[in-house]
């Protein structure tokens, strides 16, 4: 009997540390590099890979840089430290830049609840680029940079950065004032490499409203201008350079396409006609719709009398108090009639002066159609006052028409569709030529316009922030960059191509667990 | 290891008791220790839960039956697209108390304890499937006043009304995402005691011939309404305070109703076989639904969409004297949980008990029951499609799940 109950208090102890057990138990083992050799991994590229949000970067958001999740993964199957330029000086997680001083970055955006628009987080940032480390990390992404930038001596040169000559970010960490992007990454002896460069060789452009030139056909980089577009051969050459030497001691990696504009929320959040009646009249419909009566009479309508005259009538309609109605632009590319039009009006009996200044302003005005891309920047344009103009043609969009720089018409998303193409098609060629892996990251943008379903099931949009989607954007509030949740997408579809590629098997992330935008009651110090 | 334990318990032969969703069969340790079996069984006051149309039939004017099992379920997640992994571990210790006394020959009367709902699952706080479920304790007491009635020496009925007292907390972050200003993730705790209902049970016993007896019992489901439970919100960031504070909240949980008929057959004055069938009717449980009392908040809607589900239970006894009863079971237990709904609050695939145990005679009165249940499951790959986020309401949550469940049990009968 006594055995028993010691046969029974044993049999108790024995399940009291029974387990349970999988037939197969997840560990490291599950996991390999393929034939990657991850021990020295270091990331190329501009904003998107440093860590780039909300306009800036920042100690927190640089945590969430693809090339800092994709190392994560790596650490799994052999892959060594991960290093990133230090932002400990980020104490508030403020964002921005200093230079001896004075803020030459503002801070992060951030959602004011009380506002509801995105604006800078309150407050003054505290890295100041003086602060230099001369230490080259495994993450280059230097913001800013375009292709030609890698290689280029004194980039990272913190006397040019006042002349526009240098980077600040990369002067914060340059080995030398001579020292190039590239050649510091090759310090690290990489063994693995992501290199996404080449999005500000035309998305600058485009971000500027096409204010820069097409330097196709200019083989010389150092005379471009900040908002220009690099010419492909030049693009071409340079992105051959960059391969070759990343790859020279056998380094295997990942190279990224560039999106096109379209598939970027900075180009496709304002309607190119958000102009109802209820935003005319701030609010007010009633009030809204007897200025839109007005505006017909007195601007809307003897403009398109005018130019219907001169046989371009459909550059202007009238405005339809009952809809949303196009915001009116300038178009360079439209034949001038400013001397015309002030004509017209000295006959109607205009001031002479006022009709100089109006033929000035609608020479070269219509009103957008769907063909148009808003900036993200423009929003706040939309209503403001242009400089020197006189009531009632005082409100940019409504009676004065946007500018240049406000708007992306046709002929220049052409051109940026046409650099885009035959950037992306270099770095396929270049990357084929030595058996890389590609990351078609503008075929990826481009299903975020439709909707990218994820593993788990969620759907991914390229829309901007809005409150119903807090737990599902992409996007960062400067419109451009990745949001953390943006960026362990970008890792994902990263991962996939290297266990594709490189018959690797990496554990993925899980987007849906990291954060979108910040969102504060108010914004004060 | 494994099979080292099968082969104890085999040598065992010892009893039963977990069942899917939130039941936990563990009502007495003589039939637990039979798989759980006895709505066909006369065995002690333990009958007052199984069929209490058989405490009628107990030979003994005064019948008490106590006892107490300590559970411990073990769970262990992994996710390999993720390299995601989980555990968790968790104790209960249901009980159970049956007193009967036969006023006239033909009329018994009783209480009965116990405790036949429960479910307490403790992962990590922030574990990857946080935004279903941190934790969970929840906990219903039965209280079951019992009349027996015996029409003949070969049929009585039985039945009484079922009081239950319970209790529930839960703790899960609100998304996949949202964290306060210093990165902790926000969560909310819903805790509601004291919720009361009631319910009854009902059976009847029939004895055609000498050797065999058939059982019938009915438990009515009961719906706990938590009222005015407490909800409380963690770490929001502070633009969500102002539109989440800690309000009261609203939600109703089905005990389901459960129907069990079966038989036993005596093969000799020794050794006594027994077979039950359960049909819990658990399609009752659809969706937990939690309305939060302040305005604003949005009711929170998970399906559950459980399917009603079927336990075979075969148990059996052996008294070679009058000083001991061996006893040995087996059962077959069919998750409720629908695949695409296996939602980490309760884990529980389909399962096989394995129980035994046996009973020492101190004194005629007075014996000493000893039960062990193990259970086992297979390993399965399931998941949770139904979570909420944005616009999409087929968010997934899953990987494989391994549980472990084990319950020794003690037990004292007391009767003359």
């Amino acid at each position: 009997m006594k055995n028993k109950f010691i046969y029974l208090s044993v049999l108790a102890f024995v399940f009291a540390g029974c387990e349970p057990e999988f037939e197969n138990e997840l560990s490291d083992s599950n996991y390999s590099a393929g034939d990657a050799d991850f021990s020295s991994y270091v990331a190329i590229g501009n904003s998107l890979t440093a860590g780039f949000m909300d306009g800036t970067m920042s100690r927190v958001g640089q945590q969430y840089s693809f090339p800092n999740l994709l190392a994560q993964q790596f650490a799994v199957v052999g892959g060594g430290e991960f290093t990133q330029p230090p932002f400990d000086a980020d104490t508030d997680n403020l964002g921005g830049l200093l230079f001896n001083g004075n803020v030459i970055q503002p801070t992060r955006l951030i959602i004011d609840a009380g506002d509801g628009g995105p604006e800078n987080i309150a407050g003054t940032p505290t890295v100041d680029i003086t602060n230099q480390f001369a230490t080259a990390y495994n993450n280059m992404g230097v913001p800013g940079a375009k292709s030609f930038h890698l290689l280029a001596e004194g980039y990272g040169n913190i006397a040019g950065v006042p002349l526009g000559q240098a980077n600040p970010y990369f002067a914060r960490t340059a080995t030398s004032p001579t020292a190039t992007v590239l050649g510091d990454a090759m310090s690290k002896n990489p063994t693995f490499f992501t290199n996404w460069i080449g999005n500000n060789d035309v998305l600058a452009f485009a971000t500027s409203g096409g204010t820069g030139v097409n330097q196709e056909g200019n083989m010389n980089p150092a005379t471009y201008g900040s908002n220009d577009i690099t010419d492909p051969t030049v693009f071409a050459g340079v992105y051959s350079q960059i391969i070759n030497t990343l790859t020279s001691n056998g380094a295997k990696g990942v190279v990224a396409t560039i999106p096109d504009v379209t598939s970027i929320p900075f180009f496709t959040t304002v309607p190119y006609n958000p102009l109802s009646a209820s935003v005319i009249g701030d609010g007010d419909a009633a009030v809204g719709q007897a200025t839109i009566q007005q505006l017909n009479q007195q601007l809307y309508g003897p403009l398109k009398q005018i130019l219907t005259a001169l046989g371009q009538g459909s550059r202007i309609n009238l405005l339809n108090p009952n809809g949303n109605n196009p915001l009116l632009i300038t178009d360079e590319t439209l034949t001038n009639f400013g001397p015309q039009i002030t004509g017209a009006l000295t006959l109607g009996g205009f001031d002479p002066q006022l009709a100089a200044f109006l033929g000035n302003a609608y020479g070269r005005a219509r009103q957008a159609t769907a063909s148009d891309l808003v900036l993200l920047s423009t929003r706040a344009a939309i209503g403001a006052a242009p400089q020197g103009a006189p009531a009632p043609f005082n409100l940019f969009g409504i009676t004065y028409p946007l500018q240049d720089q406000h708007i992306l018409i046709p002929s220049e998303t052409s051109v940026v569709a046409t650099a885009t193409a035959s950037f992306n098609q270099s770095i396929r060629q270049i990357a084929a030529s030595k058996n890389l892996a590609v990351a078609d990251m503008n075929q990826i943008l481009n299903q975020l316009v439709s909707g990218l379903r994820t593993e788990d099931g969620q759907i991914y949009t390229a829309d901007y922030f809005s409150t119903s989607t807090i737990s599902t954007v992409l996007f960062s509030l400067d419109g451009i960059h990745p949001n953390a949740r943006g960026y362990a997408v970008i890792a994902n579809e990263v991962l996939k191509v290297i266990n594709d590629h490189y018959n690797a098997k990496l554990p993925l992330v899980s987007a849906g667990n990291y954060p979108g935008a910040t969102v504060l009651p108010s914004n004060a110090n | 290891m494994r099979k080292i334990l099968s082969l104890t318990i085999a040598a065992l032969a010892a009893s039963s008791a977990f069942a899917g969703g939130y039941r936990v069969s563990l009502q007495g340790q003589k039939q637990l220790a039979m798989g759980h079996t006895g709505v066909a069984v006369v065995n002690s006051a333990e009958v007052l839960f199984f069929n209490p149309a058989g405490m009628a039939f107990l030979e003994d004017r005064f019948n008490v039956s106590v006892g107490g099992s300590a559970l411990f379920a073990r769970t262990k997640f992994q996710n390999e697209t993720y390299n995601w992994k989980a555990s968790t571990e968790n104790v209960g210790t249901p009980f159970n108390a049956y007193v009967s006394y036969k006023v006239t020959d033909w009329f018994s009367a009783g209480l009965a304890v116990y405790t036949p709902y429960g479910s307490a699952v403790e992962w990590d706080q922030d574990w990857q499937g946080s935004h279903l479920v941190n934790n969970i304790d929840l906990q219903a007491i039965y209280i079951q006043p019992t009349v027996s009635f015996k029409i003949s020496d070969r049929l009585s009925f039985g039945g009484g009304p079922i009081y239950v007292t319970g209790s529930v907390e839960f703790n899960r972050n609100l998304t996949r995402s949202l964290t306060n200003e210093q990165g902790e993730r926000s969560d909310v705790t819903i805790d509601a005691a004291g919720v009361n209902a009631w319910g009854y049970t009902a059976g009847f016993m029939f004895n055609p011939i000498d050797p065999l007896m058939i059982g019938f019992n009915y438990r009515s489901e009961i719906t706990m309404e938590a009222r005015d439970g407490d909800a409380t919100f963690n770490d929001l960031p502070a633009f969500a305070q102002g539109a989440y504070p800690n309000t009261t909240f609203s939600a109703d949980l089905p005990l389901p109703a459960e129907l069990t008929v079966g038989l036993s057959y005596k093969f000799s004055d020794k050794w006594l076989v027994a077979f039950d069938y359960n049909r819990a009717y658990w399609n009752v449980y659809d969706a937990l639904v939690v309305d939060f009392g302040a305005d604003g908040i949005p009711t929170s809607v998970n399906p559950r969409n459980y399917k009603d589900a079927s336990t075979y239970r075969l148990g059996t006894q052996f008294k070679p004297n009058d000083k001991f009863a061996f006893r040995a079971g087996w059962y077959f237990d069919e998750s409720p949980v629908q695949d695409g709904y296996f939602a980490p609050e309760t884990p529980r695939n389909d399962s096989m008990g394995f129980t035994g145990g046996l009973t020492y005679q101190v004194t005629n009165k007075l014996g000493v029951d000893v039960s062990f249940l193990y259970l086992h499951f297979d390993e399965t790959d399931n998941s949770y499609n139904h979570y909420t986020e944005g616009t999409q309401d087929d968010v997934t949550f899953g990987g494989t799940y391994k549980n472990v469940v084990f319950s020794p049990g003690i037990g004292l009968t007391y009767s003359f």
